[in-house]
């Protein structure tokens, strides 16, 4: 007999179908459920409105990530390149940064350059907007992590082949230890398991 | 809404002359179930490799090595181990270069641009494409970077202080290129790396505890399938080949203007960037039937990678490569139309009595006349026609940049200064084993990453639509929610 505490993650119930999954979603989305989860091998069309779902806030990031990037590039390359910050009196900057110049290619070295920065500036906002969503879709999804209680259960792993699932957590508040099961079990869930995680 | 519709008008026949509507080609044929396509696509890389696999892998392997013989040789020795000579500073090199990094288009392509359009089908080979992108970009990579001469001062381009405190000319767009291309090298990987998270994760819940485990579970970050990630996840996706969109486009213009910017006669042309983004993405297409072909056929993914991925990417090859050769024939109306003289020579150089015409006819026939074949439908249901078309495709794209580069540059503006240009055996010897190089990287890719998109193919299954049973009719929901729900006819009543 082990002596370990225990602790309740929650309730996960398997689906046959995607049809199935999606229904259930509806089922526990009008219940009033709030801290729950169904987990599919891909993204199920439409089930985000059968959660309840609200549109994801990414794009948001990616575009002031990718305003840095243009304007990463375009002081860039007017410090390095022409005297605009000085024009503008802000010649300081050009002292700190040590940049001066460049006479190249017979190309004014005043603003109205500008046209040939644009190249690199759409790269670099295009740079600077794919690693906003990277680093914006993992913050956002709280991963990586190393574990998960879910995957103690040996029949989740089936997740990411064919199986569907809907795991309802303790930390809800309409959770109830025999409430939540039957409330699954109605819905057409099989397989009701109680996953447990050590403390 | 289409329930309605149906008891609206019940099961009466349609009325007469009404368009027909033919069931869609199933994407995957034989109804083949969701655990079918993990094991398919996961044994792959779970099971023993063919003898075929290490038949590939050796020789790849030696002919890496044989790339880095020849750049050791040309560092240890100097550059003028390459046949570039004045004026023909340009060659093998930038014309390597040129030709890796449009076939990597393809694969951007077909994971960015057929994504937005919601063309289903890119799910069975966007994920090898993908692959291709950045093997092929890599081989591209090699070739300006050791170009420059002292390869280990190559970090000059990257924009960082330096003692000299000299900053890269800006305005130059061979400084555009370096960052178009790390740019798209980069954006690939990441578009790349997050279509692979939840395969990732197919893969660490089917291995056995141990190294594998723990290195598939840690680049799958502990993905779960929950829909609250699928929902940023699929976000990110379509974020990403938005922005890929205009990055791929970008990429192989600005490599254009890397001509098309000089006062050279035969470069200084507008036409350049379209005709080199179609000309890419024709390569590209090309390279990625070369690989899928084969691979389709030796591990069996036939009901995945299907006659109709063919047939599309072939008719894909036809439209290119018909915009490729009007572009061939626009460039010599416009030295004829401008009376430009110069303009003119280069051409009637190039096409009519220079010295290199042969590499000019090996261009237009492989790269006009030879896709013309797809536009029979037998012969882009024949794999063998439809490789051998392929090839040539891939030959005449190498000689479509070598007619560019470098019998452009032979007849230089001075006549006395023409020469003919002549690759050494370090030239050729480079470039084949850049061939091994993306080779071994593809056939590593096979060995240990899953080839297609495991969940993505899943997803375009008729049962993966939560109404698909709805209305009885399986894998037609779009032209049910018009309306139509009597109308369909099965395809091989009408054939």
């Amino acid at each position: 007999m082990s002596t370990t505490l225990k602790r309740v993650h929650g309730y996960l119930a398997e689906f046959d179908s995607v049809k199935d999954l999606y229904h259930a979603a509806e089922h526990v989305r009008d219940a009033g459920y709030q801290r729950w989860d169904v987990h599919s091998p891909f993204p199920i069309h439409g089930m985000d409105h059968a959660m309840g779902v609200k549109r994801s806030k990414l794009p948001w990031f990616v575009f002031f990530g990718g305003m840095t990037g243009t304007c990463v590039a375009f002081v860039l390359q007017t410090l390095t390149q022409t005297t605009f910050w000085s024009d503008i009196g802000l010649g300081v900057l050009q002292t700190l940064a040590e940049t001066y110049p460049t006479v190249v290619q017979a190309k004014p070295t005043h603003i109205w350059t500008l046209p040939a920065f644009f190249p690199v500036m759409f790269e670099l906002t295009i740079l600077f907007s794919a690693f906003t969503t990277l680093f914006g879709l993992l913050g956002l999804i709280g991963l990586p992590r190393l574990n998960h209680p879910l995957f103690v259960s040996k029949r989740f792993a089936k997740f990411s082949d064919d199986g569907f699932f809907v795991c309802i957590e303790a930390r809800d508040a309409k959770f109830s230890q025999e409430g939540t099961r039957s409330f699954l079990e109605k819905i057409g869930g099989k397989n009701v398991e109680l996953v447990e995680d050590d403390i | 809404m289409s329930q309605a519709a149906a008891t609206d008008h019940p099961t009466a026949a349609p009325h007469a002359g009404a368009p027909r509507i033919l069931d869609r080609e199933p994407l995957v044929l034989n109804n083949r179930s969701y655990s079918w396509i993990t094991n398919r696509i996961c044994g792959i890389v779970e099971n023993k490799q063919p003898a075929l696999w290490w038949v590939l892998f050796v020789p790849s392997v030696l002919l890496t090595g044989l790339t880095v013989f020849c750049f050791a040789y040309l560092i240890s020795t100097g550059v003028g181990v390459w046949g570039q000579k004045q004026p023909v500073a340009w060659a093998w090199d930038i014309t390597n270069f040129v030709f890796w990094i449009g076939i990597g288009h393809a694969g951007t392509l077909i994971s960015a641009i057929l994504f937005l359009t919601r063309q289903k089908w890119r799910t069975s080979v966007n994920r090898a494409a993908e692959a291709m992108t950045l093997f092929a970009v890599m081989c591209a990579g090699l070739f300006p970077a050791f170009h420059v001469g002292r390869v280990w001062m190559v970090w000059f381009l990257a924009p960082i202080p330096n003692a000299n405190a000299i900053w890269q000319n800006f305005k130059s767009p061979l400084l555009w290129d370096v960052f178009a291309v790390s740019t798209y090298f980069t954006v690939s990987v990441i578009f790349w790396y997050i279509g692979l998270i939840p395969d990732l994760a197919t893969l660490r819940d089917r291995c056995k505890p141990g190294l594998k485990k723990v290195l598939y579970g840690m680049f799958a970050l502990g993905w779960r399938g929950a829909n609250r990630h699928w929902s940023h996840y699929e976000t990110a996706y379509m974020l990403l080949a938005a922005l890929s969109t205009p990055l791929v486009l970008s990429v192989h213009s600005v490599v254009s203007f890397d001509f098309a910017t000089s006062v050279v006669p035969g470069w200084h042309t507008t036409i350049f960037p379209p005709y080199f983004v179609a000309g890419a993405i024709f390569g590209g297409f090309a390279m990625v039937l070369t690989l899928m072909i084969p691979v389709s056929k030796i591990y069996g993914l036939g009901d995945l990678i299907t006659p109709k991925h063919i047939d599309n990417m072939a008719k894909i090859i036809l439209l290119t490569g018909t915009i490729v050769g009007y572009a061939y024939c626009m460039e010599f109306f416009m030295a004829y139309y401008s009376a430009n003289k110069l303009e003119l020579q280069t051409f009637q150089l190039r096409g009519l009595y220079g010295p290199s015409t042969w590499a000019y006819y090996f261009m237009f026939s492989f790269n006009v006349f030879a896709p013309q074949l797809f536009w029979y439908r037998p012969f882009r249901h024949n794999l063998w026609v439809v490789m051998f078309v392929c090839m040539c495709v891939n030959a005449g794209m190498w000689f479509e940049r070598y007619v560019i580069i470098a019998t452009t540059l032979e007849r230089h503006l001075v006549p006395g200064s023409w020469r003919v240009y002549e690759a050494t055996w370090v030239d050729k010897y480079t470039f084949l084993g850049t061939f091994g190089f993306f080779m071994m990287l593809f056939l590593l890719f096979l060995r240990f990453l899953p080839v297609i998109a495991i969940g993505e193919v899943k997803g375009v299954l008729p049962q993966s639509n939560p109404h698909h049973e709805d209305h009885g009719k399986e894998g037609v929901q779009e032209e049910d929610l018009m309306g139509y729900p009597d109308r369909h006819v099965p395809r091989e009543a009408v054939a």
